[in-house]
């Protein structure tokens, strides 16, 4: 009562400079969890710091078989990108390039260079559990873990070393509203996660994954699995996260690209054939198999 | 015609097959209660239970189950303790860690822990697991209940392993994915997210290897001593519910007199105890069921 009437009593400018504190606090507690992949002293920054994300003539391997060949682009921060192609093109190999989830994979090999803020994510002092933090992904079929909602979105708190109860419910709520998942779920958030609907588990997946503070999110196919509602609010929140997020998407569907997109590679067979703006990738098509790919998945 | 009639005589063989099974199974269960019975006419159920000694075969007779069962337990309790960790340990390391090489060969290796007569194991623990243990507690009996309960807990590691790394490979390759994905290491993964989502199989395979403790005659038999004793000192000696039984049934007490009974009495507790067991576990299964389907 009394910190509340002191509070009060300031003046607008004290109030500022109390805010600019806090935030200050906040910004400490993000980066208890935050994104320090890197050893910032143990590597040089090597691409355009403009770009958020680069790569330079990537490669991979899946054993004998070359999966991706000569893949370059650069995605500038707060956008969505979507990458677009026939199935089994290589376009989820690539998104998995981007937090090494590949290299679960025995017999993946990767040439090339992948830099997120201008570093090597590939350099061997690169931690991949800091790195995975800082990249955020979002599956195909939706793969909450058979425990509590709650715990579900504390996971990656939880395994990341924080303890602070406050913190914790605080993340969760936050991340939870995020998602726009929150008003559907805050009366139930200690019954188990598998008891919601697909289009639920998605959005709480994607809560999950901020919950971290990336600073990049990956979605496979991410409302492939859904019914058109539950894809028109995670549409709807894929925009709105743009603003915190520079967000990498793998979509079949055209409409979804155009609507959500502002840049657009399409794959094709295991090259990068076009990168564009969106709109001129679906209007105004250099190539003929991104004509003919674009076109017949409108006809 | 010729098909169908084929077809009947099939049937009713396979019926005849599940019905000897079943008729078996009743008959052992009647068997059982119909000496009970007889039994608790002569003794009261109330000392069955209460009294704290088992002496049937001797002058001054008490029949108190209460030392068996703690005996059982006993070495139940040392070999599970044994047992959890080093096979859910090995399950994990199989499931997550080892290549698929290595799986494979070591998974049919472990499973012939399973498949060496129990009298060895006995008598491994009598001359092996006992003077060693010796070694470093000298006030430890040449029979006791710690070693046949060490050596009880190694010959169960593969039931637990085996039946636990199941449970755990078949957890969904999503749930590692997205455990990974937000930066969690192989073992935060194994233990946070993958043994929750494999407990009902790792519980159903835990309760597997205590059945097949508490019915384990021959180690017992061997290494522990027989002699009833209501303790829970695993250092001396004791007796469990099957080797009683073993012991009078191998001696040379009369048949049908109330010496004789007590191995149906006491056969009856145990079956009980493992009945329970098993129900448990039928139910953790049918849940694990509906919850995955
Ligand atoms: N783990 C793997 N091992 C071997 N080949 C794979 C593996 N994953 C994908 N592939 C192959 O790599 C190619 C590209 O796959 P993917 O990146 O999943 O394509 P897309 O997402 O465009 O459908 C496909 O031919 C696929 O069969
Ligand atoms: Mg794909």
């Amino acid at each position: 009562m009394a910190e509340k009437c002191e509070v009060v009593s300031q003046t607008g400018m004290e109030i500022a400079i109390i805010e600019k504190k806090m935030e200050t606090r906040i910004e400490k507690q993000h980066r208890i969890i935050g994104a320090e992949f890197m050893p910032d002293e143990n590597l040089s920054t090597k691409g355009n710091v403009m770009n958020k994300i680069e790569t330079k003539n990537v490669q991979c391997w899946y054993g004998d078989f070359h999966v991706l060949r000569d893949v370059s682009i650069s995605v500038e921060p707060n956008t969505v990108t979507a990458l677009i192609g026939p199935s089994g093109c290589g376009k989820s190999t690539y998104l998995r390039v981007f937090n090494r989830m590949n290299d679960l994979i025995d017999g993946f090999k990767l040439e090339g260079d992948v830099l997120i803020d201008g570093k090597d994510i590939y350099d061997k002092n690169i931690r991949v559990n800091e790195l995975r933090k800082n990249v955020g992904m979002v599956f195909q079929k939706p793969n909450p873990f058979p425990k509590s909602i709650f715990e579900n979105v504390a996971y990656g708190l939880r395994v990341n070393g924080v303890t602070d109860k406050k913190l914790i419910a605080d993340t969760v709520e936050r991340s939870l509203k995020q998602a726009a998942v929150w008003n559907e779920v805050k009366d139930n958030l200690h019954k188990n996660a598998l008891g919601l609907s697909g289009g639920q588990q998605q959005r709480l997946c994607i809560a999950r994954a901020i919950a971290v503070q990336p600073s990049v999110i990956l979605m496979d196919e991410a409302t492939s699995a859904l019914d058109p509602i539950s894809t028109g609010k995670i549409e709807d929140l894929i925009a709105d996260l743009k603003k915190d997020y520079t967000i990498l998407i793998v979509t079949h569907n055209m409409q979804q690209a155009l609507r959500v997109s502002d840049k657009t590679a399409f794959f094709f067979l295991g090259d990068m054939i076009e990168y564009n703006d969106t709109k001129e990738i679906f209007n105004n098509p250099q190539h003929e198999h991104t004509r003919n790919y674009v076109g017949g998945r409108f006809g | 015609m010729e098909m169908n009639t084929k077809e009947k005589i099939i049937e009713g063989l396979l019926f005849a097959c599940a019905a000897i099974c079943v008729l078996t199974t009743l008959g052992i269960v009647a068997v059982l209660v119909i000496q009970s019975v007889q039994f608790f006419s002569e003794v009261p159920l109330k000392d069955f239970l209460t009294d704290t000694q088992w002496t049937p075969l001797f002058a001054d007779k008490h029949f108190g189950i209460l030392p068996l069962l703690s005996g059982t337990f006993l070495t139940t309790i040392i070999a599970i303790t044994i047992a959890l960790p080093i096979g859910l340990t090995t399950a994990i390391y199989l499931s997550e860690y080892a290549s698929n090489t290595f799986r494979s060969t070591v998974k049919p290796v472990l499973e012939i822990l399973a498949a060496i007569p129990t009298v060895v194991y006995g008598y491994f623990a009598l001359t092996v697991v006992t003077p060693f243990l010796q070694i470093i507690f000298p006030s430890l009996s040449g029979f006791n209940a710690i070693s046949p309960g060490i050596v009880m807990g190694l010959m169960i590691v593969p039931l637990i392993s085996s039946l636990s790394e199941d449970a755990l490979y078949a957890v969904p390759k999503s749930l590692r994915e997205g455990s990974y994905a937000l930066g969690s290491t192989k073992l935060q993964t194994a233990f946070r997210v993958l043994i929750p989502a494999a407990s009902s199989g790792i519980i159903v395979s835990v309760i597997l290897a205590v059945s097949r403790a508490l019915g384990e005659t021959m180690i017992v038999a061997i290494a522990a001593g027989q002699q009833p004793r209501l303790t829970f000192d695993p250092r001396v000696p004791i007796e469990t519910v099957t080797t009683y039984i073993v012991q009078v049934s191998g001696g040379d007490v009369p048949h049908g007199s109330l010496e004789y009974k007590t191995i149906f009495s006491a056969g009856l507790s145990l079956f009980v105890i493992t009945l329970i067991l098993n129900n448990i576990s039928f139910f953790i299964k049918k849940k694990y069921r509906e919850q995955y389907e």
